[in-house]
């Protein structure tokens, strides 16, 4: 049986050599990222800006009824509903913001459900309400700095981890890279006003790790070229690391995708935006340890010699005792 | 590398089926299959995302305890002084910013006065409750420790967690966790329920009754402008009752407290067939209700709850049954949460919702079985594509990738975590992410091969040089599924559990296990050529 090659054995391809114009388009992506995230803002769910956000499933219809839900839930004096597709086409979320004499009486936030629920069945009485959860302000609150505290120390922890194992130079290179991938998927969900939830910033811890995993196998194999071809050009011999390891890069993307898309067709409606920010961060994810994570090694003064190490005062006299110098 | 000897190979697989084994009540419970009693201890939990229920987070407010505790010390405080003999004369009484503070009318006096309350200062723990300092000689402070004040909320948060306890497994719900998390927060599960509403009714129900005269003095006009006489005070009514934006005005002291009931019933009344409350006193509340209404028979009395008034009836006759009953607006279902809520006694401090997540028992279902058909057909995909790639070292990858999903349900079983919706996605991102430690080896025996290296030599190499990598890529996972795990909420732990065994399981099939096989065929067959 003739085996499948998706990278031919005899690849060379330069990436190096574009590395300055790649460098350019990723900051600029990520400037243009950080720039959507302040301007147009993350479309926090419940989970992070508090409220109260009701899913449902309109069992007889085909799709769900959203502009009269709009008129209807609008006119209830809720202030600004969100009303948004979940899921299949007859799933709805109503998301409200709590009015602040209903932070933390169950009665009124008790009271602004059943209202909404009583309007919808009443002109729909296929309704199934899937879910209901309101979330405090002060929770939301705590949310979000939990999540951010998340990040930072996963990001940090890593860099940290990669620094021991690696040179300090791996482990700036490593978070940068991280930084670009958690940036990119950030401007993502502000570009297209996902909903983001709790669940997406998990998604994110993820993506960090499985990131990870390609810039960590990339800078293992600049190691071991860097012992072994101590004469090469640090250029030549990323370009070498890279080709060398991308069979195994295109493969484990490969995997990782061809698993998680029938989830993001198929899943439960629930996980389609936690899936979707995974999958955009396996795109991410395997670009940035080729063109992020290797290239910075060149500014950052990686050299043959990092690898090897330091004679001690008592290995010359050793060797000088051996005759050896 | 290559060398299992028999207790080795043994072992292995022991360990392997036998966690394997593990899984399957799980599959069974999972897909509806009914699980015989023996083995169900060994299900995974399912979260109440996939299971449907509420889960309800409350918080007490510690100032509002801090409070509770300066009046009561207030109370002993004047009783103290005015049992002491001779009676120790004081005013000017404040309460301000969390202290108890008053002036002593002869400043002689003053160190009488500090014996008298000394021994209010240490509470019943062991901790010093209460600082009492003199100023300008004639004026005595007490202020909370921090030590008493921290042993009061986690006392009253004790309690509070009783008291929730008690109120859901009145309503009969099946399997509620009820636990306090942090200093002042208690956290509420209670799978599968129908209507969450009730629950929250009754957790957001202090239920502190009380029996106070009403103010028999006061002018409505007086009482519509919000003035109250001396020593009385004006409480508004219930908004379900019949005086609903009214006031009432009652007298602040000799009441009784309706923390004295030894049960508490919803009922009819008789007459006009409206929902009630029966409510009877234990038999020193009984006495108490039995002179209270028998020195003020034909006058109204006010019942409050939570601060507002239900109703105010007369007296109309001596009750001295130690029995009686609350009327005043009551449906079916609010009469028999206040029941329930009086039975279970009342909390000792509010407590509020501040996040409240309930899931339909049918969304849970529909995530499953969608869930593990996205799971199915990734699977199928990834054995097609690894197969394809790597022949039979893919068929090695495949065996152990199921063997990896079965030994994570098996060891979550086990460890009886909880799988949640995110769960799912953990399991579909293991199943793309361990064959990555397959990728690694298999394409580092390609390489290896390609340099012209001999066939064991070339495994041995491969499986070698990978694991360094693996190594790595498997800490830092394990780094980020930690942190995952420790500030996630619910279900987000829930995927954080699946990720870190993923972790743990994929290393040993992946890696172990595959090179058991390789080597156990290398062995047998001695190809000179492999396909990967």
């Amino acid at each position: 049986m003739k085996l499948l090659k998706l990278v031919p054995d005899d690849t060379n391809i330069k990436f190096l050599k574009w590395r300055i114009p790649f460098y350019v388009v990723s900051v600029l992506l990520i400037a243009a990222s950080w720039a959507l995230v302040l301007t147009k803002g993350l479309n926090y769910g419940v989970d992070f800006a508090g409220g109260q956000e009701i899913t449902g499933t309109f069992l007889e219809e085909q799709d769900a009824p959203i502009g009269e839900l709009r008129d209807t839930v609008g006119t209830l004096g809720l202030g600004d509903p969100v009303i948004q597709r979940f899921g299949e086409a007859n799933q709805v979320s109503i998301r409200v913001r709590l009015p602040e004499s209903a932070e933390g009486d169950p009665a009124a936030a008790n009271r602004i459900s059943t209202q909404i629920i009583d309007t919808v069945t009443a002109e729909h009485p296929d309704f199934r309400v899937d879910s209901n959860n309101t979330v405090s302000g002060k929770v939301s609150g705590e949310f979000r700095a939990t999540a951010l505290q998340a990040l930072l120390f996963a990001m940090v922890a890593i860099a940290a981890y990669i620094w021991i194992r690696f040179e300090w130079q791996f482990g700036v290179g490593a978070l940068f890279a991280l930084f670009h991938d958690v940036s990119l998927t950030l401007g993502m969900f502000a570009l297209f006003q996902m909903e983001f939830s709790l669940q997406i910033i998990a998604a994110i811890l993820a993506i960090i790790g499985y990131s990870l995993n390609d810039t960590i196998v990339v800078y293992d194999r600049i190691r071991e070229n860097l012992k072994k071809y101590r004469r090469m050009h640090l250029p030549e011999l990323l370009d070498l690391s890279v080709n060398e390891t991308l069979a195994r890069t295109v493969m484990t993307s490969l995997t990782l995708l061809i698993a998680l898309l029938p989830l993001l067709l198929f899943g439960p409606a629930s996980l389609f935006g936690m899936v979707a920010a995974i999958v955009l961060g396996v795109f991410v994810g395997t670009y940035s340890s080729v063109y992020m994570a290797a290239p910075i090694l060149i500014w950052l003064g990686v050299d043959s010699n990092s690898f090897v190490p330091e004679e001690s005062v008592a290995d010359r006299q050793d060797k000088k005792a051996r005759g050896e110098i | 590398m290559l060398d299992f000897p028999l207790w080795k190979r043994i072992s292995l697989w022991a360990v392997t089926l036998l966690l394997a084994l593990l899984a399957l009540p799980s599959i069974a419970m999972l897909s509806g299959t009914d699980v015989p009693a023996a083995v169900e201890n060994y299900e995974v939990n399912l979260g109440l995302d996939l299971a449907g229920g509420s889960h309800i987070l409350l918080e007490a407010d510690p100032s509002q305890v801090a409070g509770q505790r300066l009046e009561s010390l207030e109370e002993s405080v004047r009783q103290e002084l005015s049992n002491a003999e001779p009676r120790i004369q004081i005013g000017d009484v404040s309460t301000a910013d969390g202290r108890l503070s008053f002036m002593l009318d002869d400043p002689s006096e003053i160190d009488r006065a500090r014996e008298v309350l000394t021994p209010l200062m240490n509470g019943n723990s062991l901790v010093r409750e209460w600082d009492l300092s003199v100023v300008d000689g004639n004026r005595i402070v007490l202020t909370q420790t921090e030590q008493g004040l921290d042993q009061a909320v986690d006392d009253a948060m004790e309690s509070a967690t009783d008291v929730v306890r008690r109120r859901i497994d009145d309503l009969g719900t099946r399997e509620p966790t009820i636990i306090r998390q942090g200093d002042d927060r208690i956290v509420v599960q209670v799978p599968g329920l129908e209507d969450p509403e009730q629950l929250k009714d009754l957790l957001g129900q202090t239920a502190r009754l009380e029996f106070k005269l009403v103010d028999a003095n006061a002018l409505p006009s007086d009482v519509a402008q919000g003035i109250a006489n001396p020593g009385s005070e004006l409480v508004p009514y219930a908004e379900d009752s019949d005086f609903a934006g009214n006031f009432e005005a009652v007298r602040r002291l000799g009441g009784i407290r309706g923390d004295s009931l030894t049960n508490a019933q919803q009922s009819f009344d008789q007459q006009t067939n409206e929902p009630v409350v029966s409510i009877t006193f234990d038999a020193q509340g009984g006495a108490r209700f039995a002179q209270l209404s028998t020195e003020n028979v034909g006058r109204r009395f006010a019942i409050i709850l939570d601060d507002e008034v239900i109703s105010a009836p007369n007296f109309n006759e001596p009750i001295l049954s130690g029995s009686a009953q609350i009327s005043g607006g009551f449906t079916v279902e609010s009469a028999n949460a206040l029941a329930i809520s009086l039975r279970s006694g009342a909390l000792p401090v509010d407590l509020t919702i501040i996040e409240e997540r309930t899931v339909g028992p049918d969304l849970g279902r529909d995530s499953i079985v969608a869930g593990a058909i996205a799971m199915g057909i990734g699977s199928l995909m990834v054995i097609v594509v690894m197969i394809a790639t790597y022949g039979r070292f893919g068929v090695y990858a495949t065996i152990a990738l199921a063997l990896n999903v079965l030994m994570v349900l098996g060891v979550m079983a086990f460890m009886n975590t909880t799988l949640t919706l995110p769960g799912i996605a953990g399991f579909v991102l293991t199943i793309g992410a361990a064959v990555d430690a397959n990728v690694l080896i298999n394409e580092r025996i390609r390489e290896e091969r390609k340099r012209g290296r001999r066939v064991v030599a070339a495994v041995e190499t491969g499986y070698k040089e990978a694991s360094r990598a693996i190594y790595d890529a498997n800490v830092t996972n394990f780094i980020a599924g930690v942190l995952l795990f420790l500030f996630g909420s619910g279900p987000i732990r829930g995927f954080a559990v699946v990720l870190i065994i993923g972790l743990f399981t994929s290393v040993f099939t992946a890696v172990t296990l595959t090179r058991m096989w390789v080597a156990g065929w290398l062995r047998n067959k001695r190809p000179s050529e492999i396909h990967v």
